[in-house]
């Protein structure tokens, strides 16, 4: 590997709320508690962060979070956008930011009641334009015709998918049948001990006709995540072993769209995830068979095939008879998302599937995989590879 | 489908007050580079072939393929008829729009089947545009 090019920072604290459908308290509580447990994890205090990342759509304030939590100041601060696609993208900018020197400590967040507050799922039922700065521009062009969710957004892409490479529904049960089965083992995940049949997966309505079934889709979870990052120097000092960040990356492809992906060549290619694999292999030097676990971002089932074919696990089109074959189970050749993911464990926004990526590589997670030196993190729009020191 | 469903409205910015205006007037508007002659949808200012600024707001053939289609049941919306198919048209101009596909039984759906356009009405005295399958001529 080019150790030269690749980043000297590391993930040293991971923190994070219990996982619910209701959490009783504000964003911003969740936000705190979830910050205060990675600093705690980490050894550091709120004095020592100087830095902070995360969503445009985080409706907390970072003045709210600095007074709430007596950071004395932040040097650094920044907002990425593409909702949960961009999830890897506070990593990315906390590396930049430490790397280039603008801030020593670096936290990243996310903290939402999406099940309880607002309906992640449910439809817009108001033709509001969006939210600036989020990529949402989509949809003007998508409520008025009743394209109103997640599940409807996403399918359209997903059924042209489905016509030229023979997969159905059916298919896409393996996935979710894998990421329930994850879940059942993992006390943190709301589907603790409840795993589903592919039985099951059929019997459950549907969400998007011939597409989506409500088990394809991601749950609405209350909850917050949050991660510590500082340099490796600073790292070998504090309290847990080093999680090195190889390289984390961002990508907003020619032509590409969040969510709803109509327009570049060819619609079956993820092209966001292309361009972040080839970023991220490029830079660190490692490949597909150096990835002992995928975190792969799970809104809807099918998304597993995209993340498989667009980091090189499989070829395009090949990702349904790789996951049937088994390749993504926790003792096939790449397990994914060994927490049960957001399908799961749960629902926020990519952050906990970064958390769970940590405790692989640390070697404490309730699924844990053999022998992790390196865990790929891929959301779509962002990405990153993280790894033993 | 009926006119009468008050389908919310399309919310125009400065870059697609054409096309809606458009529809409004029932003539479905093309974006074309006014340099290089790219077509592009949904409209942006700059080309993104060779960015230039001028364009061109072009009538189109109306004639398309299905691309892809979807029909989402959950949750049913108010402002919309149960069994609302949305597509993914492409259009002999080469570029893809969203958009729903009518006066169709679904076992009749095929990938690829030639359609053609027509607008309805919205809310707030808007219009949009729709497809159905090509009549014979």
């Amino acid at each position: 590997m080019a150790r030269d090019r690749v980043s000297n920072t590391a993930i040293v604290g991971i923190g994070q709320t219990e996982f619910s459908k209701d959490s009783g308290r504000s964003e911003l509580q969740l936000a705190c508690e979830a910050i205060k447990a990675a600093l705690d994890d980490a050894g550091l205090e709120p004095a020592d962060v100087d830095g902070m990342s995360t969503f445009t759509i985080d409706n907390n304030d970072d003045v709210d979070i600095v007074r709430s939590m007596g950071i004395d100041n932040l040097r650094f601060s920044s907002r990425v956008g593409h909702g949960g696609g961009g999830s890897a993208g506070p990593l990315a900018h906390a590396m930049a930011a430490i790397d280039g020197g603008l801030a020593d400590v670096v936290v990243g967040y996310r903290a939402m009641n999406e099940r309880s507050e607002y309906r992640f799922g449910q439809s817009q039922m108001e033709n509001t334009g969006g939210s600036p700065g989020a990529g949402t521009g989509f949809i003007e062009w998508s409520l008025p015709f009743g394209s109103a969710t997640a599940a409807a957004w996403t399918s359209v892409q997903a059924q042209r998918y489905m016509h030229r490479y023979g997969v159905t529904n059916e298919d896409f049960g393996h996935v979710s049948v894998q990421l329930r089965k994850n879940a059942s083992t993992n006390p943190n995940a709301w589907f603790y001990q409840k795993p589903i049949t592919l039985a099951d997966h059929q019997a459950s309505r549907w969400i998007v006709e011939p597409v989506f079934r409500l088990l394809d889709c991601t749950q609405e979870s209350d909850g917050a995540v949050a991660f510590v990052v500082t340099s490796l120097e600073r790292a070998r000092d504090l309290r847990q072993s080093p999680v090195r960040i190889l390289h984390a990356t961002q990508a907003i492809p020619r032509n590409f769209e969040t969510v709803t992906s109509y327009y570049h060549d060819d619609v079956c290619s993820f092209d966001a995830g292309v361009a972040c694999a080839s970023e991220l292999y490029g830079r660190t030097g490692l490949g597909p068979r150096d990835i002992q676990v995928g975190m792969l971002y799970d809104h809807f089932s099918i998304a597993i095939y995209w993340h498989l074919e667009a980091n090189g696990f499989c070829k395009q089109g090949e990702g349904a008879d790789f996951v049937k074959d088994g390749h993504i189970a926790l003792d096939g050749s790449i397990p994914v998302s060994p927490n049960g993911g957001h399908i799961g464990e749960a629902y926020i926004h990519g952050m906990n599937n970064i958390a769970e990526a940590v405790r692989q590589v640390r070697g404490t997670a309730a699924n844990q995989v053999a022998d992790v030196e390196h865990v790929l993190v891929s959301a779509g729009m962002s990405g990153a590879i993280l790894g033993r020191v | 489908m009926s006119e009468t469903i008050a389908r919310p409205a399309p919310r125009p910015t400065r870059n697609s007050a054409f096309f809606w205006e458009g529809c409004r007037q029932g003539v479905l508007l093309g974006q074309r580079c006014g340099e290089c002659g790219v077509f592009r949808h949904p409209p942006r200012p700059m080309c993104p072939e060779c960015q230039s600024l001028e364009r061109q707001e072009v009538e189109l053939s109306g004639r398309a393929t299905l691309y892809s289609w979807a029909k989402p049941v959950h949750p049913q919306l108010p402002m919309f008829e149960a069994g609302t198919l949305v597509a993914l048209v492409e259009l002999e101009e080469g570029i893809r729009m969203l958009s729903n596909l009518c006066e169709i039984e679904e076992s009749a759906i095929e990938i690829g089947m030639p359609l053609e356009v027509f607008f309805v009405e919205t809310a707030d005295d808007g219009a949009v545009h729709q497809f159905r399958p090509l009549r014979d001529r």
